[in-house]
């Protein structure tokens, strides 16, 4: 028996605006929760003062801190080595096996769990470098974790840029470093930086392969060299132990609202890319 | 007085060989033409000029191609610096996407010139030589890409001129344009021949005809008849040149 297409196309459109539907509404009601119970919490104080008693009381600073630095200091090292690694596979090399390797390799790290990240950062950075617990280990670890992700959309956003500007600017003599820095990386520039604010937002929520590397200190850190404990693996921390769900709560909405803040950049940044080529 | 000068140029991508044995003198301060049906070898042939062939994987060329008496494809030769004697304007106006002051001093910052005044001084003189100074002078800070179609080719032009090549390579520069543009860059064409020497590839026979000084007639790889435009077009030697002219030919 045949289904009319009249009633295909609506039993399809049920079904289709049924699941998109719910997407949304899950999406909403976890960030909606976690808002909701977080937002109460928040002030300056909360922001910016030292935790107190394990976190039950005070605020949450050094864990803002340590979500700033650990983020910054994984594209330090993540976003040069990057771009470097996708302007060679994209610019100087022809495609052969070795390149395609290459990329199978950075698409396979892509999708590696990040606690394996964390196990490796541990045994590598932590114990046998003895780095020990601390900035460097931990941004070096969620550096390796982007890393795939940086090279892939850059690549892409390379690969973006028309042919025909390379062949322009090399018919005016220019050589291929050139031709590189003043033509395609430029506008590659939105996809690049797209990539990096991906990485970004992955790097601020990552917990697993921070807590195994960074520690998870609640001290303000002085160097580089310090343990620090980052906003998620705070949370982690306060929910799990069952220290404070207040405080635990108010920790997610920071989290939270910086990856949307994150994310929001990222599309915008995006649309301006688009808006650019089309 | 001889330019440049083609001596039995093969040219294989891969195993299909694109050129065969061409051969064809470019003298200075000439326009010299190159016509022939489509896919007869013309834009790679005017490619093999400036080594802008070197860039497309498994070509393969031999031969020698003079440039005042100097091979270009000797082994130590620096492609860079062939390039910004022998430059190139393409089929489809090409600016890059950024201001049309940025476009015009494209290849003396790239060739390391960041002198302001030494940039301003030269964009202005390029533009006026491409006769687009007066088109621009008010938005050089605007976007490239929002000059009409004809003025984007002659910002083109004027992005070559800048770097002060020898000899300007021209692929169908009309075939974006429209008759009264297309008058327009074979006026400036006319224009530029006292100071550069000027190769056109084109599929218009007529275009030819009018701003040409030698044509070369090209068919399947082959350089089939060479001369002063006007006996080519008028007493054509080689019966496959008759047959084209008159229209027999595609
Ligand atoms: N990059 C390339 N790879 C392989 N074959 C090519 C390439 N470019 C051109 N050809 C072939 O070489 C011949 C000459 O092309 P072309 O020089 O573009 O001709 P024309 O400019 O006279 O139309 C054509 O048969 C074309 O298919
Ligand atoms: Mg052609």
């Amino acid at each position: 028996m045949r289904i009319p297409p009249r009633v295909a196309q609506t039993v399809a459109r049920v079904v289709l605006g049924a699941a998109t539907f719910f997407t949304v509404a899950v999406l909403i009601f976890i960030i909606g929760h976690v808002l909701v119970k977080g937002i109460p919490v928040l002030s300056f104080r909360f922001l910016f003062s030292n935790p107190e008693d394990m976190g039950r009381a005070g605020g949450i600073f050094p864990t803002l801190v340590g979500s700033v630095l650990l983020p910054a200091v994984a594209l330090v090292f993540a976003v040069p080595l990057g771009i470097g690694t996708a302007v060679f596979l994209t610019e100087y090399t022809r495609e052969s096996k070795i390149t395609a390797a290459i990329r199978f390799g950075a698409d396979c790290l892509a999708g590696i769990p990040s606690i394996i990240f964390g196990l490796f950062g541990f045994i590598f950075f932590v114990t046998v470098l003895r780095m020990g617990w601390c900035i460097l280990s931990g941004g070096l670890t969620l550096a390796m974790m982007v890393l795939p992700t940086i090279i892939r959309t850059t690549e892409e956003a390379i690969r973006a840029v028309p042919y025909a500007y390379r062949e322009v600017s090399f018919s005016l003599g220019a050589t291929r470093w050139r031709t590189v820095w003043r033509v395609v990386l430029p506008n590659a520039l939105p996809g690049i930086v797209t990539g990096i604010i991906l990485s970004l937002g992955r790097s601020i929520g990552e917990t697993a392969a921070v807590i195994f590397t960074a520690g998870s200190s609640l001290r303000m850190p002085s160097s580089l060299f310090d343990s620090v404990r980052t906003m998620s693996v705070h949370f982690y921390i306060l929910a799990r132990e069952g220290i404070s769900s207040e405080n635990a709560y108010g920790t997610a909405a920071v989290l939270v609202l910086a990856v949307l803040m994150v994310n929001g950049i990222s599309y915008w940044l995006m649309h301006q890319f688009m808006k650019r080529f089309s | 007085m001889l330019k440049m000068d083609i001596q039995k140029v093969d040219l294989f991508y891969g195993e299909f060989q694109a050129l065969k044995g061409v051969s064809m003198p470019i003298q200075a301060n000439k326009i010299t033409a190159l016509i022939g049906p489509s896919g007869c070898g013309k834009s790679t042939l005017l490619r093999c000029l400036n080594r802008m062939n070197d860039l497309i994987p498994n070509v393969r060329i031999q031969g020698t191609i003079l440039l005042d008496n100097f091979n270009i494809y000797e082994p130590g030769a620096r492609v860079e610096d062939i390039r910004k004697r022998v430059g190139m304007v393409f089929q489809r106006p090409n600016p890059f996407p950024m201001s049309v002051f940025d476009n015009v001093v494209y290849g003396l910052r790239v060739a390391g010139n960041f002198n302001k005044s030494f940039l301003a001084e030269k964009a202005e003189k390029s533009l006026k030589a491409a006769w687009l100074w007066d088109n621009v002078k008010d938005r050089l800070r605007d976007s490239a890409l929002d000059l009409p179609l004809d003025q984007q080719q002659r910002l083109c032009i004027a992005r070559l001129i800048a770097v002060e090549p020898e000899v300007i390579l021209m692929d169908e520069p009309c075939s974006a344009l429209d008759p009264i543009a297309t008058a327009k860059i074979e006026e400036l064409m006319n224009e530029l021949r006292a100071s550069y020497t000027i190769v056109i590839v084109t599929h218009n026979m007529h275009q030819a005809a009018r701003v040409s000084d030698f044509t070369g007639y090209m068919l399947l790889g082959e350089m089939v008849e060479f001369g002063v435009t006007s006996e080519v077009f008028i007493t054509p030697k080689d019966k496959r040149t008759q047959d084209y002219i008159s229209g027999k030919y595609g």
